[in-house]
């Protein structure tokens, strides 16, 4: 564990030893202990632990909005109520969490040092691909736990500097990757986000507007399903939303996220099913 | 056999530093100051991608002259050692004195070990606190030593000379664009007691650690147009750009 300093307290020679840009690999050769993933748990046995549940990104004019609910849960118990899911990867991308949650924020962790090691390396970023693929990569690497139980899915949003548009991944537990068109969710509550996305949802939103959109996908998704929270008035617990523009990242602070969350609640209480979309 | 001349190890290691020493007096020099907001570093240099001043970590810069595969080695070796430590504990236990300390374990060690060359390094690690009385600077030199150096620091060719005058004129507190300033002038002295050189922003490198940055990440290069504005004494240059996300260099 320790990061330096044996013997003599010279770096080793792993440190010095020109090679890849990638601080996977190198945990792989110098600490293979340390890669999430890497563990082995025993035959037939399953290990509850917190999951986190639904996240949902969209794009808009100039970038993109990605937000997490914050409950998580532990069978039909709630873990806790305010857990964060959406994290900044770097400058122009973030990460939003579905599945295990201590394995997830591990390779969370992981996946945001990846990207800052390549850069400081090769005083350039890597490609908007590129690190969608690296996360392809940390998945396929957490298969054999996800097969007993102890998944991660990620949802990849980020503004392509090269392309000059948001863009989103979504990802299955294999490590499949697809680059999805105008709006995606994932974990449990994602099927009821995605249909709610989908009456919203239309080209050309503001980043505003892209912000209330998400945040209704995620009343849908907790009015259906019991393992995602919506917005907590009383604790003021309110959905994580941030916006990925250009100008790069950006969290939405508490008060805004509040005043989109109370908006929604109060016109909920005219229509409990929310805004119609035209029969035709 | 022929029987191998005998070397006393005083010898062998002042022709070790001697060696060493000279491979560092024909590079460019390296001038760190602290100003009021941080650290500045100023390097000259006409190139735009092979860098004499990089960032290691959230507070903490390496600017080296010499040998460029020799520093650029101990840099990577810099950026592992960071992201492992930071990623076993905790982004708050890197600090530049345990990265000095590595620094210095290694170069001593390869300085004093008979099988390999010297490295013509020197090395200087700094590290912006959250007051000026925070910040950080070491130099390392090719043998292992470690300076905790105060203010001001210069590496390189001309070391000396450089170092007197902005020991003189250096003070606590400067602008950033008085800092800058200070280092283009000394760094365009002649030794010899000539006219001065005039430096173009396109000969220099410039990095900073700046505390007022409200990203963890306090390094950032100072490119183009914003350095050609800081140069002519434009103080409004200084704030640019803040109120935005680091532009991921380059």
């Amino acid at each position: 564990m320790e990061a330096n300093t044996r013997g003599t307290g010279r770096l080793p020679a792993a440190f010095l030893t020109p090679g890849s840009s990638s601080f996977m690999d190198f945990l792989a050769e110098h600490s293979p202990e340390l890669i999430p993933g890497r563990r082995s748990l025993p035959e037939g046995l399953t290990v509850e632990a917190p999951h986190g549940t639904t996240i949902v990104s969209a794009v808009f004019d100039g970038g993109v909005v990605i937000a997490g609910d914050r409950r998580a849960t532990m069978g039909n118990v709630i873990a806790q109520r305010d857990i964060e899911k959406v994290f900044p990867a770097d400058e122009y991308s973030a990460v939003g969490i579905a599945g295990t949650a201590g394995l997830a924020v591990e390779m969370v962790r992981l996946f945001q040092l990846e990207l800052e090691h390549y850069e400081k390396i090769e005083g350039t970023v890597l490609s908007f691909e590129g690190k969608a693929n690296r996360l392809t990569t940390m998945i396929r690497g957490n298969l054999g736990m996800a097969m007993q139980g102890l998944a991660v899915v990620p949802l990849f949003a980020g503004y392509d500097q090269d392309l000059d548009r948001g863009r989103i991944f979504t990802y299955d537990v294999t490590g499949g990757r697809s680059e999805e068109r105008g709006f995606a969710a994932t974990g449990s509550g994602s099927v009821f986000a995605r249909g709610s996305m989908k009456k919203l949802y239309r080209e050309g939103l503001s980043s505003q507007q892209a912000s209330m959109l998400v945040v209704q996908a995620l009343y849908d998704a907790a009015d259906d399903d019991s393992a995602t929270g919506g917005p907590d008035l009383a604790r003021k617990i309110f959905p994580i939303v941030s916006l990925i523009t250009e100008d790069g990242f950006r969290r939405l602070s508490e008060s805004e996220v509040s005043g989109i969350a109370h908006s929604i609640t109060d016109k909920r209480l005219e229509h409990p099913n929310g805004p119609q979309a035209p029969l035709i | 056999m022929s029987t191998p001349f005998y070397v006393s190890p005083q010898q062998a290691m002042a022709d070790r530093a001697e060696y060493a020493r000279k491979g560092i007096a024909r590079g460019r020099s390296v001038v760190v100051l602290t100003y009021a907001d941080g650290i500045v570093f100023v390097a000259e240099n006409t190139s735009r991608a092979l860098h004499k001043v990089s960032e290691i970590y959230d507070k903490i810069a390496f600017a080296a002259v010499g040998r460029y595969n020799e520093f650029e080695n101990l840099r990577i070796g810099g950026v592992r050692y960071a992201d492992l430590r930071g990623y076993s504990y905790d982004r708050a236990d890197v600090t530049a004195r345990g990265l000095a300390n590595v620094y210095a374990q290694t170069l001593g060690t390869i300085f004093s070990s008979v099988g390999e060359k010297p490295y013509e390094v020197e090395l200087i690690v700094a590290e912006v606190g959250r007051t000026p009385d925070d910040d950080q600077i070491y130099r390392l030199t090719p043998d292992g030593s470690v300076v905790d150096e105060q203010n001001s620091v210069v590496v390189g060719g001309n070391a000396d000379s450089i170092g007197n005058y902005l020991g003189q004129r250096h003070q606590v507190g400067l602008s950033l664009t008085e800092a800058l300033r200070l280092a283009v002038d000394s760094l365009a002295r002649d030794p010899n007691g000539g006219s001065p050189r005039t430096l173009t922003p396109e000969q220099l490198e410039v990095a900073v650690l700046d505390r007022q940055r409200f990203q963890q990440r306090k390094f950032k290069r100072i490119l183009g147009s914003q350095l050609g504005r800081l140069l002519d004494g434009d103080q409004s240059a200084e704030a640019d750009d803040e109120d935005k996300p680091a532009a991921t260099s380059e």
